[in-house]
């Protein structure tokens, strides 16, 4: 059974991005949910099933529906990094066309800059890792980024690109965390953490909250806004620490991007917009390269010259990315915003003109989870 | 020796109480013949639970490098590896005996015992003046 199509959003919003002081990171979450309701012009006892995950607490679906007030049918606290949100996209998917649920609500939240200063995180270093006390998780994608140059090339300036367009786009996005000028030579002078890998190579540590409402298709059109349709999914899962990834310059995108397609009926080519997951910036050549973007090991030479940039032929991170605009701890909600609003046409400056078309990819753990979705407006239906 | 691997202290436990006597060991599985590491219950290839502990040679070649840099103060830089054993199996470590900017992806190194970043018993690799 084909998921094309067959449910859309109808309400999503933002809360909390950048610096929310004095704010719990359920706080955050639960004023993302009451502005995606609003959005939708859903109420919040017309919901029957969520879906979360939290940076510390790992019950939290449950603690969701306590402070939510709400007895949902089903709660869905499925965990695999920040990528979980584009699989709850599918699982909500799923309840929908099955009619086994009627209104899903999609969410996540974080104050990890207020409260911490870094990156809040449940999971410690594996076993074999521990005694070699690589950084978590930035040494695992300085190892990737290692490789990528090693076996194709790739240069230092070429990974500094992706940041600089991240920066240009961020400069259009009046919500974007940073919003200064940033050159390829800023990116290489700046601070070396875990080489070759930069402190501007690495995503922002911010507060921020996102949450989605989830309709199936027929009804979807009754709401306020245009419904943006869910077209394909598809996962990818294969390791769980780097040192178990059989190969370092290839992901599981290459399999959760295919599927995704596949389900959509489109390839790369017919994409208008693309939101990856840019945790750092090794990250977005992968993914384009896995994604068919470009071919394998051509990533470096596909991102220069300002291709994903502002005015580039392909739209990448047009919020700015986890890079420059939100990042806070798991990115994953805020591809699917960003493609929300530009499948709208509610991106102002930055705005896509005719964006039918969007791929929204998000990645867990160390490189370990990939989860892929197709989101296009009712042209593509 | 096939070890039962559903009785007693487990791989892990196994493995560790080996490298605190000296001995680095991996897995090889008695069906698929497959060498394993890290250390597992049932051989992640072929599904038996037919893993044996087996001697490797020790002989390594790094697939991907990271120097962290830390403080001076704090102990300063140090690098993290991941290194494939002759074996066909890889493993994370650090190469000792050289300077970080002498550790290069493709380098030859050999396995010895030494210790961790906390001290704790921990098979790392030196360079064996080879390039693959």
């Amino acid at each position: 059974m084909s998921l094309r199509g067959k449910a859309a959003i109808v309400g999503a919003a933002l809360a909390g991005c950048g610096e929310a002081h004095g704010r719990t990171s359920m706080d955050i979450t639960i004023e993302a949910v009451h502005g995606a309701l609003a959005d939708a012009g859903v109420k919040l006892s017309e919901v029957d099933a969520i879906a979360t995950c939290q940076p510390l607490d790992l019950l939290s679906g449950l603690t969701l529906v306590q402070e939510l007030g709400i007895a949902p049918k089903f709660t869905m606290n499925n965990r695999m990094g920040g990528s979980s949100f584009l699989s709850h996209t599918m699982w909500a998917a799923m309840l929908l066309e099955t009619g086994l649920a009627e209104t899903v609500v999609i969410c996540y939240g974080s104050n990890q800059r207020t409260a911490s200063g870094k990156l809040m995180t449940a999971i410690g270093l594996p076993t074999y890792e521990a005694p070699y006390k690589p950084m978590f998780p930035l040494s695992s994608y300085a190892l990737a980024a290692d490789r990528h140059m090693h076996q194709f090339g790739t240069t230092r300036e070429q990974l500094a690109d992706v940041a600089v367009a991240a920066r240009g786009w961020a400069q259009k996005n009046p919500e974007a965390f940073v919003r200064d000028p940033l050159t390829r030579e800023d990116v290489i002078a700046s601070r070396l953490i875990s080489d070759p890998l930069r402190v501007r190579d690495c995503c922002l540590v911010t507060d921020g909250g996102a949450a989605l409402v989830m309709r199936r298709a027929e009804v979807a059109v009754d709401h306020p806004q245009p419904p943006v349709y869910f077209l394909g999914g598809g996962e990818g899962t294969t390791h769980r620490d780097i040192s178990e990834m059989a190969d370092l310059t290839v992901t599981g995108a290459a399999q959760s991007g295919a599927a995704a397609m596949a389900m959509a009926g489109v390839s790369a080519a017919d994409i208008d917009v693309v939101q990856l997951y840019d945790a750092f910036t090794i990250n977005v050549i992968l993914f384009l390269e896995d994604l068919g973007f470009c071919k394998k090991g051509e990533g470096g030479a596909f991102v220069q010259g300002g291709r994903i940039a502002p005015g580039g032929e392909l739209p990448v991170n047009t919020n700015g990315g986890g890079l420059s605009c939100v990042h806070p701890g798991m990115y994953g909600m805020f591809t699917l915003v960003e493609a929300v609003r530009q499948l709208r046409g509610q991106t102002g400056e930055r705005q896509i003109e005719g964006a039918e078309l969007a791929l929204c990819h998000g990645n867990g753990g160390v490189l370990s989870s990939q989860v892929t979705n197709i989101l296009g407006t009712s042209a593509t239906l | 020796m096939t070890i039962n691997t559903f009785e007693g202290p487990g791989p892990d436990a196994q493995f560790a109480e080996m490298l605190a006597a000296g001995d680095f060991r991996i897995q090889r599985c008695g069906e698929c013949d497959a060498y394993v590491f890290h250390p597992r219950p049932i051989c992640p290839h072929c599904g038996a639970a037919a893993l044996a502990w087996v001697e490797p040679s020790g002989a390594g070649t790094v697939y991907a490098k990271t120097i962290v840099h830390r403080r001076p103060e704090k102990g300063g830089d140090y690098n993290v590896v991941l290194v494939d054993l002759a074996e066909g199996v890889r493993m994370m470590s650090r190469v000792d005996g050289v300077e970080p900017s002498g550790i290069t992806t493709g380098m030859a190194v050999q396995a010895s015992i030494g210790e961790g970043m906390n001290g704790e018993p921990a098979v790392i690799f030196t360079p064996t003046g080879g390039a693959q």
